[in-house]
């Protein structure tokens, strides 16, 4: 008996024929080769040349100058690497805490229930800048201390949507089942309501990458994130503001890599729900 | 045939908590006091309108939903105050069968891995549980082929098969049927029906089953008990009911069935009831039928009506049975 697995089969259809969801594959690999590799690229992304500054475009700087004359196009890459380690592990970060109280909480309800999401409401009741403003000077300065920081504070809405997700999961009849014929809750808990609400989890976590990306640009603003002359992202964004009307490319730049990014990120997240909820295929096939 | 009692009830409560603005606290009686004995190898059936407490009766009984008065006992062992895990051997052996198809089954999970569940719980290795799954398939008229196949990809009544197949995977004595067939169309209702009566025939099964299409039931059931309000009106053999109903609600239920024959239809006299039924959490005193009931006194207000053996095997809860006949 040739046992085909179907859920691969579905990933590979949906892949052959969603030409979006290549494209999005492609440039997310593209775009992290590109981050790994590009500290062996000559080009100093910190080498100051103030005679050169605030140049348009060329062949010797692709993407232009910046305010230092530094070159922006290799800047904007060596930004890269801080923004998606950034979004990516702070997105895990509060994805984790995020879902496992959520569900936690939705599962168990009662007593538990109410300790968690008062929790949440403490947590989202003060300014997340003020909190992140205090807990980052606890933290040593660096990336690391950044991820946690952003992981730390926005996980409240994740929980919140989780539960109630995972409260209309737990009416339906096969949890019951499960729970009727004495599937350990843990057991009960993965198989059944995680797959249920995974489709919310994948909009929560790849909408989170984005703004992880974001939040992290305004905390270099206020001097809380990567430092100068480390550039990511958010803090090219951020700084570009002052030049916009010299050099609109230097906006235009970071401002399109992570649109791609978090585009990518979204459409590969579909991709995956198609392997959990195997109803979903590329459009055009059923319904 | 010799009687052995399965599963039996005694006064058996379940209330549900409402809680209100400015911490109130009300109770919806879904069950209110239901006793009640189903013996080995029939099916009982059970019907009622729709909010009359039958699925939670039948998820109490079963210790899905905890108990809050009342005792039960399943082969003669009190089950009421059970912990979870000292219930496992009780549900190793019963089963349930839902009502919506559509959400009985686990939309990501393939055919096998469905009827693999309560296998896997039962402790049995990965080649038994497919070569299980497979016979099972064949016994509700599905193939191994759709093993791999996803719910969605199923209509209504093979999913039901489904579910009935997964009920069945664990050589089970007790079946509750939740409404098996109100989810379905008539002809696969037939089917369904047909195909629950085989399996009970060939395994010996103990089935409870509650629907609303009286025929159905009929059809299927060896006793029948008619609930209302969260309570059992009428308890009888299945051809006593319907030739000789006693209840007047059961009389109103059962003129409700459509004649076939014209000109027996126009001889025939419908008793409509006024009013609506009464919310479970303002239950009427006295009789619970006393708003509804054409032949209702003001004694009927006085005292809730016990369920009276009246003949053999045919019990009531009215005050006025007797005289009403």
């Amino acid at each position: 008996m040739k046992k085909k697995n179907r859920r691969l089969e579905n990933v590979k259809y949906e892949f052959k024929h969603n030409k979006l969801a290549i494209f999005a594959a492609i440039y997310l690999i593209a775009i992290i080769l590109v981050s790994i590799f590009v500290v062996f690229s000559s080009v100093d992304p910190d080498a100051l040349d103030v005679a050169h500054k605030l140049q348009s475009p060329s062949s010797a700087h692709w993407f232009g100058t910046d305010e230092l004359g530094r070159d922006y196009f290799i800047r904007v890459l060596y930004g890269g690497r801080v923004s998606l380690v950034v979004g990516v592990l702070a997105m895990l970060t509060s994805i984790i805490i995020g879902v496992t109280v959520g569900m936690v909480a939705g599962y168990f309800g009662g007593i538990v229930d109410n300790i968690l999401m008062r929790i949440v409401d403490v947590f989202s009741s003060i300014p997340w800048i003020i909190m992140v403003t205090v807990v980052g000077l606890l933290f040593k300065k660096g990336l690391a201390s950044i991820i946690i920081v952003i992981g730390l504070f926005s996980w409240m809405e994740i929980a919140r949507l989780v539960r109630s997700e995972v409260l209309s999961a737990k009416e339906r009849e096969y949890v019951q089942y499960a729970d009727f014929i004495g599937i350990p809750s843990g057991k009960v808990i993965m198989s059944h309501v995680f797959p249920t609400v995974f489709p919310t989890i994948i909009t929560a976590a790849t909408a989170q990458i984005a703004s992880a990306i974001m939040v992290e640009s305004s905390l270099s603003f206020l001097g809380l994130g990567v430092a100068a002359p480390m550039s990511s992202w958010g803090s090219l964004l951020q700084s570009s503001q002052q030049y916009l009307q010299k050099a609109p490319y230097m906006a235009v730049l970071p401002g399109i890599l992570i649109i791609l990014t978090v585009y990518s990120f979204n459409k590969l997240g579909d991709v995956l729900r198609v392997f959990v909820e195997p109803r979903i295929t590329a459009g055009d096939k059923d319904e | 045939m010799n009687k052995e009692i399965l599963i039996s009830a005694t006064d058996l409560k379940k209330y549900f908590p409402v809680h209100k603005f400015m911490g109130g606290k009300q109770y919806v009686k879904a069950v209110d006091g239901v006793s009640l004995e189903i013996n080995k190898g029939e099916t009982f059936g059970l019907v009622g309108e729709s909010g009359c407490g039958k699925s939670t009766l039948e998820r109490t009984l079963i210790r899905m939903y905890d108990i809050t008065d009342g005792k039960v006992t399943y082969k003669g062992k009190d089950i009421t105050n059970e912990k979870a895990k000292n219930l496992q051997w009780m549900k190793d052996e019963v089963q349930i069968i839902f009502q919506d198809p559509y959400s009985a089954l686990n939309p990501f999970w393939n055919v096998r891995e469905i009827i693999n569940e309560p296998l896997k719980k039962a402790g049995m290795s990965a080649a038994e549980a497919e070569e299980r799954t497979e016979y099972l398939l064949n016994k509700v008229g599905m193939s191994k082929a759709d093993m791999d196949k996803f719910p969605y990809e199923f209509s209504g009544g093979q999913r039901q098969r489904i579910g009935i197949a997964r009920a069945l995977s664990v050589n089970p004595e007790f079946i509750v049927c939740d409404e098996p067939i109100a989810a379905l169309d008539v002809s696969i209702q037939a089917q369904v029906v047909n195909m629950l009566e085989d399996l009970q025939n060939e395994f010996g099964l103990t089935y409870l089953f509650a629907a609303h299409d009286l025929s159905m039931v009929r059809y299927i059931s060896t006793r029948i008990g008619v609930m209302y309000l969260g309570t059992l009106v009428e308890v009888a053999e299945s051809n006593e009911l319907y030739t000789n109903p006693m209840h007047p609600y059961t009389k109103a239920l059962l003129s409700a069935i459509p004649i076939v024959d014209p000109l027996k239809a126009r001889e025939h006299k419908r008793i409509q009831l006024k009013g609506e039924l009464p919310s479970p959490m303002n239950i009427p005193e006295g009789c619970r039928f006393v708003t509804r009931c054409p032949y209702a006194t003001e004694a009927c207000k006085n005292g809730v009506p016990k369920l009276q053996e009246i003949s053999k095997g045919h019990s009531v809860a009215c005050h006025r049975a007797k005289e009403i006949l």
